[in-house]
């Protein structure tokens, strides 16, 4: 019995460790002043890979999503005969919920593993022992850029997933189940306001695209040096990120929309 | 792939951000960039403001001309003070306007319907509306129809 008490608090501490690691290793990473010459060239570099490497999936699967949204919203509210507040359905469950989690699901799919490996095995092959070695930081040159990149490149996905998902709900209403045009949008206009469902819906993004990029570096960093220590640091980073982001999402929806 | 390259795909997925972020402003939210409307403000007691809130609209012939700001209580009278903000390119409304709590379709949200008096003086900032009609309850309303059933 007091073996098991001694297990939990020693996961409990180790937990604690980790975390309190994995936050100086954050504020190492993104503390001081950035060399803009070398800096910028290393973030355009990120933003490409984490950025605009993830576009298609993400204009692909906001299409669609936009789509299935329209088609179903329209087969239920045709039945109570209010099939005008379609424009609204779509909009309102794409801006507030669905663009920023998918997204982060997706990013964490598509760009978190990618930067776990590659870290994880810049590790294996010790090339970041060999930069500390020459007298570069590991953590600015390698983390730095990989971090910002994810935070600018999260909230600029979920705009992008938001307003080509409302476009698939228009062709699906308005192109292919002849819903009165005007009403769509103006529906959509009366019900979604901007500060507070656009904004805090990218807001929303921006915060998981911080979850998703520190977790993801953070595990492939302190990954184990062998090609099966990357494969569970990639897994981990999906696993940990998706989870993170779902309960994130819960506490910043009743935080943003909550009526308390 | 060049440099030079990986920079224009970068910078295309600036403006694809920035387009995708003035569609939602523009068509998706609606938003108006005539954020110089002015706005003067009144007041009103109702006994009953039902699912009124903050943000209600508040109409005068079917047109939205303004905004409930606040809505408090007023603990003298028990009753509940709407502050409503009006713009004030409506300024001619007479001092003697009454303002009724009325419901967008059957279930729809509640709003401010403000009928025109007769009076030659008009409302301005700080005015008090008189006259009010509270909110439509309907197990009030249901209760005064079984009420009136039962005494025939």
């Amino acid at each position: 019995m007091l073996d098991r008490v001694q297990q939990l608090g020693a996961s409990t501490l180790g937990f604690i460790q980790r975390f309190g690691h994995s936050g100086i290793f954050l504020f190492y990473s993104l503390w001081g002043i950035p060399n803009l010459k070398t800096g910028t060239a290393l973030l355009i570099k990120q933003l490409y890979s984490v950025g605009v490497l993830s576009l298609v999936i993400i204009v692909v699967s906001g299409t669609f999503i936009g789509m299935v949204l329209g088609l179903q919203g329209y087969t239920i509210l045709s039945d109570f005969g209010t099939e005008n507040a379609l424009g609204q359905l779509v909009a309102l469950s794409l801006v507030r919920e669905l663009a920023p989690v998918v997204t982060a699901l997706l990013f964490a799919g598509r760009a978190g593993s990618a930067l776990t490996a590659e870290i994880g095995l810049m590790k294996a092959t010790e090339q970041l022992a060999s930069m500390e070695m020459i007298g570069v930081d590991p953590l600015r040159r390698i983390i730095a850029p990989r971090l910002i990149a994810g935070f600018i490149s999260m909230p600029i996905l979920t705009a992008i997933f938001c307003a080509t998902g409302v476009w698939g709900g228009y062709l699906v209403g308005v192109e292919w189940l002849g819903l009165y045009e005007g009403a769509f949008w103006a529906n959509m206009q009366s019900s979604v306001s901007f500060e507070h469902d656009v904004l805090n819906g990218i807001l929303k993004g921006f915060i998981f695209g911080i979850a998703i990029t520190w977790i993801a570096v953070f595990q492939g960093y302190e990954s184990e040096p062998t090609s099966e220590g990357i494969s569970v640091a990639t897994t981990k980073t999906v696993v940990y990120s998706s989870l993170t982001v779902l309960a994130l999402d819960f506490i910043l929806t009743a935080m943003m929309f909550g009526e308390f | 792939m060049t440099m030079k390259w990986i920079e224009t795909l970068v910078g295309g997925l600036m403006i694809a951000g920035a387009l995708a972020l003035s569609m939602l402003a523009f068509k998706v939210s609606g938003i108006q960039l005539s954020s110089g409307d002015n706005y003067y403000h009144v007041t009103a007691d109702f006994e009953n403001v039902g699912s009124l809130q903050a943000r209600s609209k508040v109409s005068l012939s079917g047109l939205v001309i303004g905004e409930v700001e606040k809505i408090e209580y007023v603990r003298e009278d028990y009753t509940a003070r709407v502050t409503l903000k009006i713009k004030s390119s409506y300024d001619n409304l007479p001092i003697d306007s009454t303002a009724a709590i009325l419901t967008q379709g059957m279930l729809g949200d509640q709003y401010i319907g403000l009928s025109v008096g007769a009076e030659e003086e008009s409302l301005v900032d700080g005015s008090v509306i008189e006259g009010t009609q509270s909110a439509l309850v309907l197990e009030e309303l249901i209760g005064a129809f079984l009420l009136s059933m039962t005494k025939e």
